[in-house]
């Protein structure tokens, strides 16, 4: 599974960050930071998933 | 956004407006009867009108679908933001900046005004005041168990516990004193509640005159606290100007008080009907933060208005240049086409993309701090209060206006434990 973060589309809602702070950190202002380029690590694809299901701005993107 | 939007001259007290008939050609959401039912009026709306109208407050148009909602919000070209709160009156602060940057702010000022604060609510700023936050409900919950008498099961919850929270919460990070709360509910009530409708008001007693005041005070002895921060902020070397101040101080008290008390009651009332969740949430605490998404998804508190830019159509609609725009994010919430069952909480939730916060540029800078809030208020009460009801279904009395939640709110305590360690 990859994935890729739009980063301006992203307006900050952190959701990303609560579900999967594995895959995101945030910054000072409070905009999304992916973590990993690419492949999701298997046993991530999980929150990876969540991640994008709870994003409101549509700025996450799943490939299976 | 402030009492500003009153004129000066002093008006009669306003008589109360006809309930409408059809909400779909005149509906007003500042009238109890909204008030009351306004899930079941957008879900009506969304059926068969989905931009209703009405010629109150000088003509306004209501999007309920999530499509239009988002448009709406997105949309910083054909709406601007000059004015959030629909009112009789037209805003006269102009563009870019508006009276409450930057929450009425338009781009570019919009971001520029916006990046000031963002630090200071960002999700690593808010954590610090957890362990506040978290004393302060404790403290509310045995304040409240403390004061009732031998025999005595029922309190209201809302002006018990949910209100004081963010008022308390707020008063700390501005740093004014928590006895403030009082006041800062009368303001809150005349620009939110009855925008425009609770006649004259003496200058002294203004929000507007409160905040110079602090201020001032602050100018004064310098401290280490938002306003401090606000005082310290420079552009191009060159300190904020009073108005923004005030703007914002003004904006971060009005959204950020009666907005997460109304998420907190209103997941209280919930709770209250549902024995199941209830004990779901003291079981598995790990549900918790599936079950705040979900709380404000389904009781979504805010509603932000736009005013019309330019002409465009939403909806098959015509909108004119100065027509207001309503945009109820709790409607959004519950559209079918958006969302898997929109009418059941499913506290669990797993794809949940609600707009509660808001969605585009203007998304709730103050997001993390009630979300935050929420959670820990909902967590101290089910750990002190696992098992309650509602005690009087009739009693219940939901805000009028742009935030919607219970106001008052009779709850039957049926089982409750003491404070200290968790
Ligand atoms: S959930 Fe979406 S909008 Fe929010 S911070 Fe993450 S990527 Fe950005």
């Amino acid at each position: 599974m990859r994935i890729q973060y739009d980063r301006a589309a992203c307006q900050g809602h952190n959701r990303c960050y609560l579900l999967a702070p594995e895959l995101f950190d945030v910054d000072d202002e409070g905009y999304a930071i992916l973590l990993v380029e690419g492949e999701v690590p298997t046993d991530l694809e999980g929150k990876a998933r969540l991640a994008a299901d709870n994003c409101p701005e549509y700025a996450i993107t799943l490939e299976a | 956004m402030t009492d500003q939007t009153t004129p000066p001259r002093p008006r009669p007290a306003p008589e109360e407006r006809p309930a409408p008939v059809d909400w779909a050609t005149d509906w007003d959401h500042t009238h109890e009867a909204y008030a009351a039912a306004a899930p079941e009026i957008w879900d009506d709306l969304r059926g068969r009108c989905p931009v209703a109208h009405t010629d109150r407050f000088g003509g306004a148009w209501l999007p309920t679908s999530h499509q239009d909602v988002s448009a709406v919000a997105h949309d910083t070209t054909h709406f601007t933001s000059r004015s959030v709160i629909v009112s009789d009156f037209k805003p006269t602060a102009p563009a870019p900046v508006g009276f409450a940057p930057p929450i009425t702010s338009d781009p570019p000022f919009h971001e520029f005004a916006r990046r000031l604060l963002l630090p200071a609510f960002s999700p690593k700023a808010v954590r610090p005041l957890e362990a506040t936050t978290r004393e302060l409900c404790g403290g509310l919950i045995d304040t409240m168990l403390d004061g009732l008498a031998e025999g005595e099961d029922t309190v209201d919850v809302a002006t018990a516990y949910s209100q004081h929270i963010p008022v308390q919460v707020i008063a700390h990070m501005l740093g004014v004193p928590p006895t403030d709360g009082d006041r800062f509910r009368v303001f809150i009530h005349r620009i939110l509640e009855k925008p425009g409708q609770t006649g004259p008001t003496d200058t002294e007693d203004t929000m507007i005159s409160y905040l110079e005041g602090v201020i001032a005070d602050h100018r004064a002895t310098p401290r280490d606290d938002l306003i401090g921060y606000l005082l310290d902020l420079e552009i191009e070397g060159r300190p904020l100007g009073d108005d923004h101040i005030l703007g914002t101080v003004a904006l971060l008290l009005i959204a950020g008080i009666d907005t997460t008390w109304s998420a907190i009651g209103a997941s209280i009332w919930h709770l209250a009907q549902h024995p199941e969740h209830r004990r779901r949430l003291v079981e598995e605490p790990e549900v918790m933060p599936f079950a705040v998404e979900e709380m404000l998804r389904a009781y979504a508190p805010v509603t932000m208005a736009r005013l019309v830019a330019e002409d465009v159509e939403l909806g098959g609609q015509q909108l004119h240049k100065d027509d207001w725009v309503l945009l109820p994010f709790p409607s959004a919430n519950r559209d079918p086409e958006a969302f898997d069952q929109p009418d059941e909480v499913v506290l669990d939730r797993e794809r949940n993309r609600h707009a509660a916060f808001g969605l585009g540029i203007h998304r709730c800078l103050g997001s993390n701090l009630a979300r935050m809030e929420l959670r820990v208020a909902l967590e101290e009460w089910v750990r002190r209060v696992p098992d309650f009801e509602l005690a009087d279904a009739e009693a219940v009395r939901w805000s009028t206006g742009q935030v919607r939640g219970p106001r008052q709110l009779p709850i039957r305590l049926l089982a409750t434990r003491p404070g200290g360690p968790r």
